[in-house]
């Protein structure tokens, strides 16, 4: 099993966010605090794993032409306790993060495993693909946080430091509140992807000169 | 504020100043991956606004009849999941023996509107607002007015987009997230609009 090549794949060549291209409407719609972006990371991170885990266990005994069907009500399941737990436990992230909680279930990026990857592999390997495609969102969306949280309010942290106020970075005035609203989402995703897109040209690149 | 009031302010807030996808963000798998012709973004849109406007009655129905007093109400993403997939199945197989020519035109997004944030969101929303029946079938099919102005705009855009020259690392999906964050920035211009 080569479990550093999927974690280079999650990470980075097939980055669900960057690369794949699923799960953007979270990712343009809870990033703009760095509390928000790790709150939904981590749950997305969670509930990918634990459906990975039983989707891969129960590949045998679900019928292949009910298989979709199947997958969602598992899916279901999970991000029905995430949402119950965050909201007994973490009530500010559960308030933030709204509607996007149960949205989960239809994040593509969990789906999209499901059907390529924890159905036709073991149950280990599932589990490792799970955790590192969820560390790639996870960062994907830390980073978003990050840029969107300087650029639109000049600050760092939102929500976790300096007792939720986060770390004045830019003087007030300075930044530009377009960034925490949707346009900036949609500018940062670009911009993300864009560079993305470079370093994996690049590193493609430098492989095929390291091969000759 | 009168019934009919609280419509029309549905309405115009569903289709301009929270806009599912430009402002809300319900909905953008679709709103990027067919929005490279105008004809295929407007089956789209229409296929999505049809649904939306059912799956937003069949969920209310559900919520209220079925949910409520049975006390599952913590059951509710997984019963309007279950609620919104079979009815993409039971619209898909009407279309198919009653109205083949719009089963034809919309063919293959139809079950792809399962897997569409927007048609959960505005099932969640709905419950999560109140509105009773007639208020959440508005808002099911203002939303996906709402989208289907978006998708259809932005295609717009990106059919001229695609002809254009542009860096590298941008052709494709950057510039098209790009144009789409400018689109959203002209609807930023109906925030505050209000006729009541």
């Amino acid at each position: 099993m080569n479990v550093k090549k999927q974690f280079m794949e999650g990470l980075l060549t097939k980055n669900p966010v960057l690369v794949q291209l699923l799960g953007m409407c979270s990712t343009l719609a809870i990033t703009t605090s760095l509390f928000n972006g790790i709150g939904m990371g981590l749950s997305v991170t969670i509930i990918l794993i634990c459906s990975n885990v039983l989707i891969s266990a129960l590949r045998k005994v679900i019928p292949s032409n009910i298989r979709i069907a199947a997958y969602i009500v598992i899916i279901a399941g999970f991000v029905t306790i995430v949402d119950l737990l965050l909201q007994a436990f973490l009530p500010d992230l559960s308030e933030n993060l709204g509607v996007f909680i149960p949205l989960i279930v239809v994040n593509c990026i969990i789906l999209g495993r499901a059907e390529a990857f924890a159905s036709k592999n073991g149950v280990l390997a599932s589990a490792l693909d799970g955790l590192f495609q969820g560390i790639g969102y996870t960062l994907t969306l830390i980073v978003m946080c990050v840029i969107r949280e300087l650029l639109g309010a000049g600050t760092f942290g939102g929500g976790i430091l300096n007792g939720g106020e986060g770390i004045r970075l830019l003087p007030e005035g300075l930044p530009a509140m377009q960034m925490v609203m949707p346009v900036g989402g949609f500018l940062t995703l670009g911009f993300l992807i864009a560079g993305s897109q470079w370093l994996v040209k690049r590193l493609e690149k430098k492989d095929k000169e390291a091969a000759k | 504020m009168s019934y009919i009031q609280s419509l029309l302010g549905i309405l115009l807030s569903a289709v301009l100043t929270e806009n599912f996808i430009l402002v809300k963000f319900y909905g953008i798998c679709p709103f990027m991956g067919v929005s490279k012709k105008m004809d295929t973004a407007l089956g789209m849109g229409m296929a999505v606004t049809f649904v939306m406007g059912i799956a937003s009655a069949a969920t209310w129905l559900v919520n209220r009849f079925i949910l409520i007093p049975l006390d599952l109400e913590y059951m509710q993403t997984v019963a309007f999941i279950l609620v919104i997939a079979s009815i993409v199945q039971v619209v898909e197989m009407f279309l198919k023996k009653s109205v083949p020519a719009l089963y034809q035109a919309l063919g293959i997004y139809l079950p792809l509107i399962t897997t569409n944030c927007a048609v959960l969101g505005a099932a969640l929303v709905n419950v999560q607002k109140g509105y009773d029946f007639l208020q959440s079938v508005v808002y099911g099919v203002t939303g996906g007015l709402g989208f289907t102005l978006a998708i259809v705009l932005f295609a717009s855009i990106r059919e001229r987009v695609s002809n254009a020259e542009c860096p590298k690392s941008f052709e494709g999906f950057p510039i098209a997230l790009i144009s789409a964050g400018l689109l959203a920035l002209a609807f930023m211009g109906f925030s505050g609009l209000k006729i009541f």
